[in-house]
C-alpha cells in the first residue's frame, strides 16, 4: 500500500471517466469462453450416446431417424431402428441432458445460497418428499378423482408438499439459510421416516423393488412429454438463476457485502430456493432422486473455471448435462440387458472425481 | 500526506455516474436498537459533516459495530433514524443507496472461492444493469485498485489463500470501487502491519469521502480523526474533538485503564497507560 490506498481514490475516478478501451484480459470474463465449446462437444457426444446401445446404429441412422422426424428430406430409417432412435434412445438422451443440466445448476446455486459446500438439489426436502409421494401412489395406489395417478404426478406432488412444509417449519425467516437448511433436514427425515413406514406396513415385493430402482434415479421412463415438461420448468428456472448470477457472487462472499451492494437477501434467497425446489422437483419426478450430480459437478467446475456464477452456472449445465449422459448410457450398456439405476453410476464416479477436487483444494488453500 | 490530497482532487473531478464527487453529510439521531429483547443502542446521536473523519470508540460489546450496521442501512433501528444528506436511508432505493455508502465489514468467511480481482469487482454491481456482464473498464478499475492497494500481483489469488491484512486490502479496494460519498469500517487496521495502519488512516483523514471508522487504538483514533464518538453500553458517552473526548477521567471511567493524558504538538492527545 505504498502509494497505495492513498491514491486509489484517484484513479478510480479517472479510470471512469478516461473510458479506456477494453483490457486484453476482459475476454477472460465472458462467460461464452468456456460454455460454447463445451455445448458444441455436448451435441457431439449427444449424437454418439444416441448410437449406443444394445443394437448398435451408426451415426448416420440416427442423423436420419431425427432428421425424418424433423420433416427435413432425406431417407427414412425402417420403423425398428427408426423407433429405437426416436422414441426410446433420443427422449432418453435428452432428458439425461436436462435432469444432468439442472441438479448440477441448482447444486450451484444452493451451495453459494447457503454458503454451505455439502448442499445439494435435495437439500430443502424436494427428493425424500418425491419419493414419499411415490411410494404412496406405487404401495398405497392413491386415487386421483376418475383414475390411477402415475409416479411422476405423485411423485412431484410430494416434492411440492415437502418444500411447502419446509417454508412452514422456516416461518417468515425463512430466507436465512441456516434456518431454512434445519427446516430441509427435519422435513426430509420426516418423509423419510413416512416412506419407510409405508413400504414396510404394505409393500408387496415387487412394490419395493421398483421403489428401490426409482428412488435410486433411473432415465428408463424417458418419455417426449417428460422431456418437453423438464425442458419448460429447467430452462425457465435456469434462466431466471443465471438472471441472479451476480447476487449470488455476492452472497457467496458475505451477506452484509451482498446487502451493501444493493441486493436484498431475504428476497432473492427465498426467490431462488423457490425456483431450485421447484426444478428439482420437476427433474425428480422424471427421474428419481439422481444423486452427487447436483454435488460434484458444482464443485469440479468452480475448480477449474473459478466461482462467478455468470460463467459457472451455464457451464456447470453444460458439463451435468454431459456427465449424466454418459453415466446414463454406461448404466443401459455395460451390463447389458441388465440395466443398473443411473443413481448408483453417478455416485460410483463422483465419489472418485469429488475426492480428487477435495484433494487439490486442499493442495490450494 | 501528498497522495491524500491528490485523491481528493481526483475525485473532484471523477465523473461519477450519480454525480456525488464530496462527501454526504451522516446525521443519526434516538437510534435504539436490540436483538431477542437485549438493547444494545440506546438514543445514540451521531453526526458527521461532509468529508469529516468520525471516530467510533469504545470497548468490546459497546455497540460499535451494530451502530456501523445500522449508519450503513444494513439493518434498521428499531427507533430513531439515519439521514444521509437529509434523507432517511430507508427512503433510499437500495441501488441508489449501494452507489453512495460502502460498508467493510469484519471478515470472518476465509473459505471464499473467488480471486481478489474478483471480489473488488463486486463494488462495481451497483453500477451495473442487472444483465450486464463485466465491463471492460471497471475491469481496469478493480485492476488499479488492487494495484493501489499494494496488491498489484494478487488479482488471481484466491481469497482464501489471502493473509487477514491482505483480505482487509482487498475487501478496502472493493468498498473504494463502489466509489461512496460515505465510507463505514469496522476496526479495518486490526489485521493491518503499523505501516499499512498508518497509510489507512492517513488516506481516509485526507480522502473528501465522509468516513466514520470503528476503532480500538485511543492514539491512532486522536491522531488521525477529526471527531470522536464514545459509546459505553450502548450510550454515547461522549462526542467531539478527540481533545475534548479523550479525557484520563472518562478513559477510565469506559475502559476501565489508568492513564496519562498530554497535549502533543499537534494539539492532538496522546495517551499513555499506566501498567495494570
Amino acid at each position: 500500500m505504498t502509494s497505495s490506498v492513498t491514491s486509489s481514490l484517484a484513479p478510480t475516478g479517472s479510470t471512469v471517466g478516461a473510458g479506456r478501451g477494453p483490457s486484453a484480459k476482459a475476454g477472460a470474463w465472458r462467460s461464452g469462453r468456456y460454455v460454447l465449446p463445451l455445448a458444441v462437444i455436448l451435441l457431439l457426444l449427444s449424437i454418439a450416446a444416441v448410437t449406443v446401445g444394445s443394437a448398435d446404429l451408426p451415426v448416420d441412422s440416427v442423423l436420419r431417424a431425427v432428421g425424418t422426424h424433423l420433416g427435413l428430406p432425406v431417407r427414412p430409417l425402417p420403423p425398428l431402428p427408426d423407433s429405437i432412435v426416436w422414441d426410446l434412445r433420443l427422449p432418453r438422451v435428452l432428458l439425461a441432458a436436462l435432469v444432468g443440466a439442472g441438479l448440477a445448476v441448482c447444486g450451484a446455486v444452493l451451495q453459494a445460497l447457503t454458503r454451505n459446500p455439502l448442499a445439494d438439489p435435495f437439500l430443502l426436502g424436494v427428493s425424500s418428499g418425491a419419493s414419499m409421494g411415490a411410494v404412496a401412489v406405487l404401495v398405497l395406489g392413491i386415487q386421483l378423482g376418475s383414475g390411477p395417478i402415475d409416479l411422476t404426478t405423485g411423485a412431484f406432488a410430494g416434492s411440492v408438499a415437502a418444500f411447502g412444509a419446509v417454508l412452514l417449519l422456516a416461518g417468515r425467516r425463512a430466507g436465512e439459510p441456516t434456518r431454512i437448511v434445519l427446516a430441509g433436514v427435519a422435513v426430509s427425515q420426516l418423509f423419510s421416516a413416512v416412506t419407510s413406514l409405508i413400504v414396510i406396513s404394505d409393500a408387496q415385493t415387487q412394490d419395493t423393488r421398483s421403489v428401490t430402482f426409482w428412488l435410486l434415479g433411473s432415465l428408463t421412463a424417458a418419455s417426449w412429454p417428460a422431456v418437453a415438461l423438464s425442458a419448460a420448468v429447467a430452462g425457465v428456472g435456469l434462466l431466471v438463476c443465471w438472471a441472479n448470477a451476480t447476487a449470488l457472487d455476492a452472497f457467496a462472499f458475505d451477506a452484509d457485502t451482498a446487502r451493501s451492494l444493493g441486493f436484498s437477501p431475504g428476497r432473492t434467497r427465498l426467490l431462488l430456493f423457490g425456483v431450485t425446489a421447484l426444478v428439482a422437483a420437476t427433474l425428480v419426478a422424471a427421474s428419481g432422486a439422481i444423486g452427487f450430480v447436483g454435488l460434484t459437478v458444482p464443485h469440479a467446475v468452480r475448480f477449474v473455471i473459478g466461482s462467478r456464477h455468470r460463467a459457472l452456472l451455464p457451464t456447470c449445465a453444460v458439463v451435468g448435462a454431459i456427465f449424466l449422459i454418459w453415466a446414463d448410457t454406461a448404466a443401459r450398456t455395460v451390463f447389458s440387458p441388465q440395466e443398473l439405476p443411473v443413481g448408483v453410476l453417478t455416485a460410483l464416479l463422483g465419489v472418485p472425481m469429488f475426492a480428487l477436487v477435495m484433494r487439490r483444494r486442499a493442495g490450494t488453500s | 500526506m501528498i497522495g491524500g490530497e491528490n485523491a481528493g482532487r481526483g475525485r473532484d473531478d471523477r465523473s461519477g455516474v450519480d454525480g456525488h464527487a464530496r462527501g454526504a453529510r451522516l446525521h443519526a439521531e434516538r437510534i435504539g436498537w436490540g436483538v431477542a429483547g437485549v438493547r444494545i443502542l440506546v438514543e445514540v446521536a451521531l453526526t458527521a459533516e461532509p468529508g469529516a473523519t468520525v471516530g467510533l470508540l469504545g470497548p468490546n460489546g459497546s455497540g460499535k459495530s451494530s451502530l456501523l450496521r445500522l449508519l450503513a442501512g444494513l439493518a434498521r433501528p428499531d427507533s430513531g433514524r439515519v439521514l444521509l444528506d437529509d434523507v432517511a436511508l430507508g427512503a433510499l432505493p437500495r441501488r441508489a443507496r449501494a452507489r453512495r455508502i460502502a460498508v467493510v465489514t469484519q471478515q470472518a468467511a476465509t473459505d471464499v472461492e473467488m480471486s481478489a480481482l474478483e471480489v473488488v469487482l463486486l463494488g462495481r454491481t451497483p453500477y451495473r444493469p442487472p444483465l450486464a456482464g463485466v465491463a471492460a473498464a471497471d475491469l481496469d478499475l478493480a485492476r488499479r485498485a488492487l494495484a493501489d492497494a499494494g496488491l498489484a500481483g494478487f488479482a488471481q489469488r484466491r481469497w482464501s489463500s489471502l493473509s487477514g491484512g491482505e483480505r482487509q486490502r482487498v475487501d478496502l479496494a472493493r468498498a473504494l470501487v463502489q466509489e461512496p460519498d460515505l465510507l463505514l469500517l469496522d476496526e479495518p487496521t486490526n489485521h493491518l502491519d503499523i505501516r499499512h495502519q498508518l497509510e489507512l488512516l492517513g488516506f481516509l483523514a485526507e480522502s473528501a469521502t465522509t468516513v466514520v471508522v470503528t476503532l480500538h487504538d485511543l492514539n491512532l483514533a486522536a491522531q488521525y480523526c477529526d471527531r470522536l464518538v464514545l459509546l459505553h453500553a450502548g450510550r454515547v458517552v461522549a462526542a467531539g474533538t478527540p481533545g475534548e473526548v479523550l479525557t484520563t477521567s472518562r478513559i477510565e471511567q469506559v475502559y476501565r485503564v489508568r492513564t496519562d493524558v498530554d497535549t502533543a504538538a499537534d494539539g492532538r492527545p496522546r495517551i499513555r497507560y499506566r501498567r495494570a
